[in-house]
């Protein structure tokens, strides 16, 4: 529930501030984000089965986005930067539609 | 790792609703908070990252590579177009080689003019001498006034009308019964040659010792030569 009101104040914030997204972190921010749409499936998942645990939430939120833009970040400096992303990119979502599976079996049985 | 954790155990039952409201459900904790503050970060970056890429798709987030390969695509469209700009520079030339042409026909025209004159076609004017040989005694024959027209020419006269013949390439003298006749006209004494040309040089070579003025006399001929600024040949040769 808090998760789901941080994410519309969150929303809501960016919608208000239009942030500008710095130069550096471009390349890196849209792996990070689907790093950390995968471990909230995942974290959704795991409260559905009963076993979330918030530490375990937050390390995994926080060193999923960290190791996504690190990979991306060392793929760039070894030049296979944007294979290295859409490979990233290919984990994480398939990461995702697994965990979205586990929550629709979760809570439809099906 | 948050996909790693269904792996511990495994509740059979689906949750349903029930276990949706459960989730829904609101608790305070630190954990909860801060997985709440993690939730507002990723908002707050999907709303940021979709307005950045809305707003620029194109340099900004492109990798090094990418942007090689937009250089090079247009580093090709350049040339492509730098080979089209050729060829209508290439136009442009002859387009302007086109309006010299108007130029190479007001040549052309002045050639026309010059050529005319010198065939004896057109009017012309212009500083020179005029000859006049009278001939009382009727000495003057028509050898006499060949070497007049053929002493003018040398001294460079353009433009030569002997009373009212123009002189041209294939004039001719003779010697007729009544007189000397010039391109088949008879021509009456006196006999007015009118030249165009610098008169000073026409006025010496006339007047060389034993010349032309010397041997007329010598014919009986009293010969005048006068120079003047603007001298008229208004007679013309058919073409």
């Amino acid at each position: 529930m808090i998760a789901l009101i941080g994410l519309m104040i969150g929303v809501a914030l960016g919608l208000l501030l239009q942030p500008d997204v710095p130069l550096w972190l471009e390349p890196y921010l849209p792996i990070a984000i689907v790093a950390a749409l995968d471990a909230m499936f995942g974290g959704i998942r795991a409260r559905l089965e009963g076993i979330f645990d918030e530490k375990v939430f937050v390390v995994s939120f926080v060193s999923n986005t960290v190791i996504a833009a690190l990979i991306v970040f060392l793929g760039d400096k070894l030049g296979v930067g944007s294979q290295l992303s859409t490979g990233v990119v290919v984990v994480l979502g398939i990461r995702i539609f697994s965990n979205a599976a586990g929550i629709r079996r979760r809570l439809f049985g099906a | 790792m948050t996909g790693d954790e269904h792996e511990k155990e495994r509740p059979d039952e689906p949750a349903g609703l029930r276990g949706l409201m459960d989730l829904l459900r609101p608790r305070v904790s630190m954990g909860q908070l801060a997985g709440g503050l993690l939730c507002l970060v990723l908002g707050f970056a999907v709303v940021a990252q979709i307005q950045s890429n809305e707003r620029d798709t194109t340099f900004a987030t492109a990798r090094q590579d990418e942007l090689v390969g937009i250089l090079s695509d247009l580093g090709q469209r350049s040339e492509r177009l730098r080979g089209d700009l050729r060829d209508l520079e290439d136009t442009k030339a002859q387009l302007e080689r086109d309006a010299e042409g108007g130029t190479a026909l007001e040549e052309a025209r002045k050639r026309a003019t010059t050529y005319g004159l010198l065939a004896g076609t057109v009017p012309a004017e212009g500083p020179g001498i005029e000859l006049l040989i009278t001939d009382p005694r009727r000495g003057v024959k028509a050898i006499n006034l060949l070497d007049a027209l053929q002493e003018l020419r040398d001294a460079g006269a353009e433009v030569v009308q002997v009373n009212d013949v123009r002189a041209g390439v294939d004039t001719y003298f003779l010697d007729g019964p009544d007189g000397v006749q010039a391109d088949g006209r008879a021509l009456a004494a006196p006999y007015r040659f009118l030249a165009i040309g610098d008169p000073h040089t026409m006025t010496t070579a006339l007047n060389i010792p034993g010349g032309l003025v010397k041997t007329l006399q010598g014919a009986g001929a009293d010969v005048s030569i006068t120079p003047r600024a603007k001298i008229a040949v208004d007679a013309i040769r058919s073409p």
